[in-house]
C-alpha cells in the first residue's frame, strides 16, 4: 500500500483501458457562478428518486408542510426519505411522468409553493467530532442523501460498511462533457465538501483519503488545495482528461491501480467511492441539518442564451429551469402543450454520453439529475435527426480499443442483435458501464449502447420470468401434494362410513325384519315432513343470500343468452304449452305412465314412495290403490316442477331485456325488484 | 479341443460380465428420468393445460415418452426450440391447435383479475387455479394474487358469474423495455 501512496505522490498514476477523448464543452457553463433562482410556483417530487423501493407516503392532499419536513419514511433499508424542498399545501398525488428514458409516469407528490419557505425546526451541529458513528448514519439516511453522481445508492448503505477501509476516494472527475456542476460546487463550497469528507473519515476510518480530479478543472484544485493544504490525509491527484475517468471501477484503477472484478463490489477490495456533490450533501445534513433537498444543476447547449449552472429545488420541473437560462421555446408559454413535437429542439437529461432525451419539459430534477443539455443543430446534429444513420458494421476495431471495461463491443453487438442472451452474458455484458465510447468511435454509427441496454433489461427480464417461473412451478407442486394428501383422507373416511355402515345393515338384520318395514315407513314420513318445512323456509325472503346468489347465476346465464333470444323466448313458450297438455294426458293415463315410467327409469318403487310423500304427505301408506295414487301424485308434481322453471326462465328473460337498455348490472341482483 | 476353450473362456467372460451388469442395474439403480426434469424446467411453468396435460410436468413427462414437442402455447416456438435442441430432434412449427391468438393485444402477458363488486364467492376459481393464485372463501370475496398468477385463463370457464377478466400487465419502470422503435432515444455525442 505504501507503493501505492509513493507512486500517487509522485503523480504517476495507473491507466485504464481504452478511453476517448470527446471536445469537453466544459467552457459554456464554468465561468458562471451557480445562480440561485426564485422558487417555481409548483414542484413535482417523484416517491422515488434513487435506486431501491420507494418509501411509505407520511403526508395527505391538503397538509400544509415547512421546508425539510419529511414526505416519506423508509420501510426497509433501501428506502430513502423525500424531503419538502420549500414550504407549501399538497395539491395532488398522482402519477406524473419522471426523469426515466421511458416517458412513463410514477407516482408523484405535487408541492403548491407559498413563497415564505418557512424552515421546519432545525438543530445545528458545531461539533461533529462528538457524533458517534451510528449517529452520523442515522443523520444521513434520515436525510435522504443517495449517491448524486448518477447511479443514486442509498449513501448511509454504502457508509456502513462493517469491513476496513483502506482507501476513501471522492470522485470529482466529472469527466462527461459539458457538465460542470462538481466544478462549479469544488469552487464555492470546498469548505463544505471537506467538512463533508472529514465526516466520512469519522464514519470509516480509511487509511487514505483520495481525490480524483481531472485536470480541466485548474480552479477547483487550487480551492481544495488550498483548504487541504494542512490535512496530510487527504491527497488531491490531479488525473489527465480522458473520457470515462469517472467511472467507478475506472477511478479506482487509474487511482490505485486494483481491479474490481466483475460482479464484486469496490468494498471488498476495501475500497469506497462518493462523488463530491454527496460529500457536500452529508456536510450540510450533519451540520447544518438540511436533508437533501437542493442540488447543483448544469444548464448547458447553444440553445440556451445564457447557459449556467444553478441550484436548482428537487422536483423543479425541467421547463422552469430551461425558462431561467433562456430557452427559446414556445411550448413553455402554453402551459397545455406539455409534449415536445418532433420538430422542437431536443432537451437531453444528464451529459451528451450518457443521457437520453426527455419527452416531456414538465419532468422534475431528482436527486441524480446533474445536466440538462440544450443542444443546437450545429452543435448536435445527431439529435435532431430521428433517422438512424446506422450502417453496416465494417470489424474495424475501434470499439473494443476504446472499451473501458476492455469488453469486445462488435462481438456483443452481434449477440444484441442476435438476441442470443447465453453468448452476451459469456461476454460479460453486465460489465459494460454504459458510457458510450464504442458508440461515439463506431464509424458506421452504430448505436451500439442502445442495443446493450435493450440486451441488458431483456436479461434482467428473463431473469425475473424465470424466477416467478420456479415459484409457480414450487406452488404446483404443492397444490399436487395438497389434493393427492386430501383424497387419501376422504377416501380413507369414506371406507369407514362404509364400513360403519354395513355394521349397522348387519345388525339390523339380526334385530328382525318384522320392525323393520313400520320404522322404515315412520322414518319416511318424518323426514318428509321436514322436507316440506324446509321448503316452506326458502319460499320466505330469509334466503335472501341464497336468491342473490341465484339471481347473480341467473343473469350470467342469460347474457350467455342474451344473443338467441328471441328465438329461445318461442321454444320456451311452446315447450310450457307443450308440458301443460302433456300434464292432461299424464293425468288420464296415470296407470300406464307409471308403469312405464317405473320401466324406463328403473328404480324401486320406495323411491316414489318418498317423493309422493313429499309432495303430499296424507297419502296414508296403507291405502289400498297405493301405487296408482303414488304415480298420479308424481307425474302431477313433475310436471308442476317443470312448468315453474320453464316461467321462471321466461321471467327472468323478460326482466333482462327490459333492463338491457337501462343497466346491465343494476345494484339489486333480485330480478323481480328489477322491474319496480 | 482349442475350440472348446475358446467358448469356454468366452463364456466364463460373458457370464462374468453379466454378472457385473446385473448388479450395476439393481446397485446403481435411478430413480425417474432425468430427462423429464430438464424438460420441465424448459417449459415456461403456467401449468395451463393447453397442451392437453394437467401441467407443465405431465406434458414433460409425456414429451419424454414421444409426445409432439410442439403443443407448448405459452412458450412458443422459443421453448420448441429448446426442446429440439435438447431431444435432438427437428424444431417442428407450433400446433395450429394450440397456437395463441397472433394478435398484439393476446401476446401480452395476463394475470387474472376478478371484478369484486360481481363475486359471488363460489371458490370454483379457486379450485381451478393450478399455482393457488386466488384468495377467498366461501361466500367471501375472492381476490388474485397478482404476483403468483401465471396468466394461464384457467380460472376463467369456471366462473359463474363471468366476473373474471385477462388484464395485461401494466408497464412500469421496473418491467419496462427500451424499444427504440417506440420512443425517439438518442445516443448523442
Amino acid at each position: 500500500m505504501t507503493s501505492i501512496i509513493e507512486r500517487i505522490r509522485k503523480s504517476n498514476f495507473w491507466h485504464f483501458h481504452g478511453g476517448i477523448h470527446p471536445p469537453e464543452q466544459k467552457q459554456l457553463t464554468t465561468n458562471n457562478p451557480i445562480k440561485h433562482i426564485s422558487l417555481p410556483k409548483q414542484l413535482i417530487l417523484p416517491l422515488q428518486q434513487h435506486i431501491g423501493c420507494q418509501g411509505d407516503l407520511l403526508v395527505n392532499i391538503g397538509d400544509k408542510v415547512l421546508k425539510g419536513q419529511a414526505l416519506t419514511q423508509s420501510s426497509s433499508p433501501m428506502a430513502v426519505p423525500i424531503h419538502a424542498p420549500t414550504s407549501g399545501i399538497i395539491s395532488a398525488i398522482k402519477k406524473s411522468v419522471i426523469a426515466h428514458p421511458s416517458g412513463l409516469s410514477e407516482l408523484c407528490l405535487f408541492l403548491d409553493v407559498d413563497g415564505k419557505d418557512t424552515w421546519r425546526q432545525r438543530k445545528t451541529c458545531r461539533d461533529y467530532t462528538q457524533l458517534s458513528h451510528q449517529d452520523i448514519i442515522k443523520i444521513i439516511a434520515d436525510a435522504g442523501i443517495a449517491g448524486m453522481g448518477g447511479a443514486g445508492f442509498p449513501t448511509h448503505i454504502k457508509v456502513n460498511s462493517k469491513s476496513e477501509v483502506d482507501f476513501l476516494i471522492i470522485n470529482a472527475a466529472e469527466c462527461e462533457p459539458y457538465i460542470t456542476a462538481d466544478d462549479l460546487l469544488m469552487q464555492e463550497q470546498s469548505e463544505a465538501i471537506v467538512d463533508g469528507i472529514r465526516i466520512l473519515d469519522q464514519v470509516l476510518k480509511p487509511t487514505f483519503i483520495l481525490i480524483g480530479i481531472e485536470n480541466n478543472k485548474p480552479q477547483a484544485i487550487t480551492a481544495l488545495q488550498k483548504i487541504t493544504k494542512n490535512i496530510d490525509k487527504i491527497n488531491i491527484c490531479v488525473l489527465p482528461t480522458k473520457y470515462p475517468t469517472g467511472g467507478e471501477k475506472q477511478l479506482i484503477k487509474i487511482l490505485t491501480g486494483k481491479e474490481i472484478n466483475s460482479g464484486s463490489l469496490p468494498i471488498q477490495s476495501g475500497i469506497i467511492v462518493q462523488n463530491v456533490a454527496t460529500c457536500f450533501a452529508i456536510s450540510d445534513a450533519v451540520i447544518n441539518d438540511i436533508p437533501l433537498i437542493k442540488r447543483v444543476v448544469t444548464l448547458t447547449g447553444q440553445a440556451l442564451t445564457n447557459p449556467q449552472n444553478l441550484w436548482a429545488l428537487l422536483g423543479t420541473p425541467v421547463s422552469y429551469l430551461l425558462a431561467q437560462t433562456g430557452f427559446v421555446d414556445e411550448t413553455i408559454d402554453n402551459p397545455t402543450i406539455t409534449t415536445l413535437p418532433a420538430a422542437n429542439p431536443p432537451v437531453i437529461m444528464g451529459g451528451p454520453m450518457m443521457g437520453y432525451s426527455i419527452s416531456n419539459e414538465l419532468v422534475p430534477i431528482i436527486k441524480t439529475s446533474n445536466c440538462i443539455l440544450a443542444p443546437s443543430k450545429v452543435e448536435m446534429p445527431s439529435a435532431f435527426d430521428n433517422n438512424s444513420n446506422e450502417m453496416e458494421c465494417i470489424r474495424c476495431g475501434q470499439c473494443s480499443d476504446v472499451c473501458p471495461s476492455q469488453l469486445l463491443p462488435q462481438e456483443l453487438q452481434w449477440s444484441a442483435k442476435a438476441k442470443d442472451h447465453q453468448q452476451l452474458t459469456k461476454l460479460n455484458l453486465f460489465d459494460c458501464i454504459d458510457c458510450g465510447a464504442c458508440a461515439y468511435v463506431c464509424p458506421s454509427k452504430i448505436p451500439l449502447v442502445q442495443y446493450y441496454r435493450i440486451a441488458k433489461a431483456e436479461i434482467s427480464q428473463q431473469q425475473q420470468l424465470d424466477i416467478k417461473a420456479d415459484k409457480a412451478k414450487a406452488r404446483f407442486e404443492a397444490r399436487k401434494l395438497r389434493l393427492e394428501k386430501e383424497k387419501t383422507v376422504r377416501e380413507e373416511k369414506n371406507k369407514k362410513a362404509a364400513a360403519a355402515r354395513k355394521a349397522a345393515m348387519s345388525k339390523k338384520n339380526a334385530a328382525g325384519e318384522t320392525a323393520n318395514s313400520a320404522v322404515a315407513a315412520a322414518l319416511a314420513r318424518v323426514k318428509a315432513k321436514k322436507e316440506q318445512n324446509k321448503e316452506n323456509e326458502s319460499q320466505i325472503p330469509s334466503g335472501d343470500e341464497k336468491s342473490q346468489v341465484k339471481a347473480a347465476i341467473a343473469r350470467a346465464k342469460a347474457k350467455r343468452l342474451a344473443k338467441s333470444n328471441t328465438n329461445n323466448k318461442e321454444i320456451n313458450e311452446l315447450q310450457v304449452t307443450g308440458n301443460e297438455k302433456s300434464n292432461k294426458k299424464v293425468d288420464e293415463s296415470h296407470v300406464s305412465n307409471f308403469e312405464q315410467n317405473n320401466n324406463a327409469k328403473d328404480k324401486p318403487p320406495v323411491i316414489y314412495n318418498e317423493k309422493a310423500q313429499k309432495e303430499n304427505p296424507l297419502i296414508n301408506n296403507a291405502a289400498i290403490d297405493r301405487k296408482v295414487r303414488i304415480a298420479a301424485a308424481v307425474a302431477k308434481a313433475k310436471a308442476k316442477v317443470k312448468a315453474k322453471k320453464q316461467q321462471e326462465k321466461l321471467a327472468v328473460i323478460n326482466n333482462e331485456e327490459q333492463n338491457q337498455p337501462n343497466d346491465s348490472r343494476p345494484d339489486n341482483p333480485k330480478p323481480n325488484s328489477e322491474t319496480k | 479341443m482349442n475350440i472348446l476353450i475358446a467358448i469356454l473362456v468366452l463364456g466364463i467372460i460373458a457370464a462374468l460380465f453379466g454378472a457385473l451388469l446385473g448388479y450395476a442395474s439393481v446397485h446403481f439403480h435411478v430413480e425417474g428420468d432425468p430427462i423429464v426434469e430438464q424438460l420441465d424446467a424448459l417449459l415456461p411453468q403456467t401449468q395451463c393445460g393447453q397442451c392437453g396435460y394437467p401441467g407443465c410436468k405431465p406434458y414433460a413427462d409425456a414429451v419424454a415418452n414421444g409426445e409432439a414437442i410442439n403443443k407448448c402455447a405459452p412458450g412458443g416456438e422459443d421453448t420448441i426450440k429448446k426442446i429440439a435442441d435438447l431431444l435432438g430432434v427437428d424444431v417442428q412449427p407450433i400446433d395450429e391447435n394450440h397456437e395463441k391468438d397472433k394478435s398484439a393485444t393476446n401476446n401480452l402477458p395476463k394475470v387474472a383479475f376478478i371484478i369484486e363488486e360481481d363475486c359471488i364467492g363460489c371458490t370454483k376459481c379457486i379450485q381451478a387455479c393450478p399455482v393457488d393464485a386466488i384468495l377467498g372463501a366461501a361466500k367471501q370475496m375472492h381476490t388474485v394474487l397478482i404476483d403468483e398468477c401465471t396468466g394461464c385463463d384457467l380460472c376463467v370457464a369456471p366462473c359463474p358469474v363471468d366476473c373474471i377478466e385477462m388484464r395485461p400487465i401494466p408497464e412500469t419502470i421496473q418491467n419496462w423495455q427500451w424499444n427504440l422503435n417506440k420512443i425517439a432515444v438518442k445516443q448523442v455525442g
